[in-house]
Order: C-alpha cells, then sequence, then structure tokens
C-alpha cells in the first residue's frame, strides 16, 4: 500500500478536537520548559518525549473509526481499538526515530545552532520512515 | 510571558504534526507523527535562544531515553488494546505511569 492522502479525513475532527489538541501541546511544551526550569536540562531532556498528546490522539482515532463503522449499522468498538493499536504501532516505530532527533541534537547542537534542530527533524523522518517501510517487508516476506 | 509563547508554540506545532497524522495512509504511517519531535522543536528552539547550544545538547541527550521509554510505552499500549480490549483512553494514560518509571529509573542509571 502506497502512502496517500486523504483529505476528506479532515471532516471527521470536529473544532473542539483541533482545540484540545492545541491547548494538549501547548501545555506539554510549557511543562517541559517548567520541568527543565525546576529540575535541570537532563530532567527537563525526558519530557520532551511525554506522550500527553498520544493520549488525544488515540482516543479520537478510536472514537473516530467508532462513529463511522456505527453508521454502517456496525457497533465498531473492535474496529475503534484495532485503529487505535495500528497507531501506537506506527508511534512505537515513529519514537525510534525520536531517539534518531535526540542523538543528532546532542551532538551538533554545541555548534550547528538552530541547523541541528533542523537536521535532527530530517533524521526522525529518515529513521521512521525506514523504520517504517522495514516492518512492513519483513511482514510480507 | 515566556511560558505563554512556549503555550502558543508548542500548540501550533502539535498541532501541525496532528493534522499531517489526520490525513496521511495507511494508518500505520499516521502513526509515525504521534512520535514527532513536536514539542521538541519548540522547546528546544526557544532553549536555543535562551540558554545556548551546550543546554540544548544535555536535554537532547536525555530525550534519546524518554523517546525509548515511548517506544516501550507505545508497545504496551498497543498490546492493552489489542490482547486485553481497554479502551483507547484507558490504555494510554494508565501506561504514562510506565513510560514516567522507565524514563526516571533509566535516567538515574546512566546519568545519574
Amino acid at each position: 500500500m502506497i502512502v496517500h492522502v486523504k483529505w476528506s479525513a479532515l471532516k471527521q475532527s470536529r473544532w473542539y478536537e483541533y482545540v484540545l489538541r492545541f491547548v494538549l501541546g501547548g501545555l506539554a511544551t510549557a511543562l517541559a520548559g517548567a520541568i527543565a526550569e525546576f529540575f535541570g536540562p537532563e530532567t527537563g531532556g525526558l519530557f520532551l518525549a511525554f506522550p500527553a498528546i498520544f493520549c488525544a490522539s488515540a482516543t479520537l482515532i478510536e472514537k473516530h473509526e467508532r462513529e463511522r463503522k456505527q453508521k454502517l449499522g456496525l457497533s465498531g468498538g473492535r474496529r475503534g481499538k484495532e485503529a487505535a493499536a495500528l497507531d501506537a504501532a506506527g508511534a512505537g516505530v515513529g519514537s525510534i526515530g525520536l531517539a534518531a532527533f535526540g542523538l543528532g541534537v546532542w551532538c551538533l547542537a554545541p555548534t550547528l545552532a538552530y541547523g541541528s534542530l533542523a537536521l535532527g527533524a530530517v533524521a526522525w523522518l529518515l529513521v521512521s520512515v525506514f523504520l517504517w517501510h522495514l516492518r512492513r517487508r519483513v511482514r510480507f516476506y | 510571558m515566556e511560558y505563554l509563547i512556549r503555550f502558543l508554540a508548542g500548540g501550533l506545532v502539535v498541532s501541525a504534526f496532528a493534522v499531517l497524522g489526520d490525513v496521511l495512509r495507511p494508518k500505520s504511517f499516521a502513526g509515525l507523527f504521534g512520535a514527532a519531535p513536536s514539542v521538541a522543536l519548540a522547546t528546544l528552539s526557544l532553549a536555543l535562544w535562551k540558554e545556548g547550544g551546550d543546554y540544548v545538547s544535555v536535554q537532547a541527550r536525555s530525550m534519546i531515553l524518554g523517546s525509548l521509554a515511548l517506544a516501550l510505552y507505545s508497545g504496551v499500549v498497543c498490546q492493552l488494546l489489542m490482547r486485553f480490549r481497554w479502551s483507547a483512553l484507558g490504555a494510554t494514560t494508565t501506561a504514562i505511569l510506565l513510560w514516567l518509571v522507565l524514563a526516571l529509573v533509566s535516567k538515574r542509571l546512566l546519568m545519574g
């Protein structure tokens, strides 16, 4: 299956769901800053990978998938959990990419400053996509 | 004021990655964006401006441990959903305790 964009998925989300993710993202960022300030950068750094947003995303995915199935007259409970589990599996792969981001910024930030964030983001994308692709190939063969 | 800037920057970056995760298919690929460096990009950009590269480097080193804890967290959430049929909200919030323990203990063991 080829990666593609499904714009109609945006219609499934309601306005308050966007607000919820904006607020959670803002709070997680403010929290990470506060922890770094009070407990030091070593402890604060851990919270740059805190799964606060993931809770909201997985819950919304389960809800959307369940509602989609309910419109077809099915319960949708099982399908909702499966969709959320698939999202969690993807996040698991993405977190290895996130570690690659951290590694890149750890090594390059003292010399490249903002360039280290850009390179780290590229590393996240490349490692995540590579591992996702590898996982699919291993499953098929 | 500084926390308001953090809040707005974090909210914007997280929302942008979340929208990408909404529209991309298949779902396992979209899930990659659940572990996007959204909070990290907002936080480290501000930290670079305020504290400099050495401070950011220390934060990024710890972030590697947080990311590995997130990988285990995601695996546990996946199992709670598929094997034990927990709800997404129940599984993701309960497993946060595991993330906290893994992240803090690994930092304690490896960094003191």
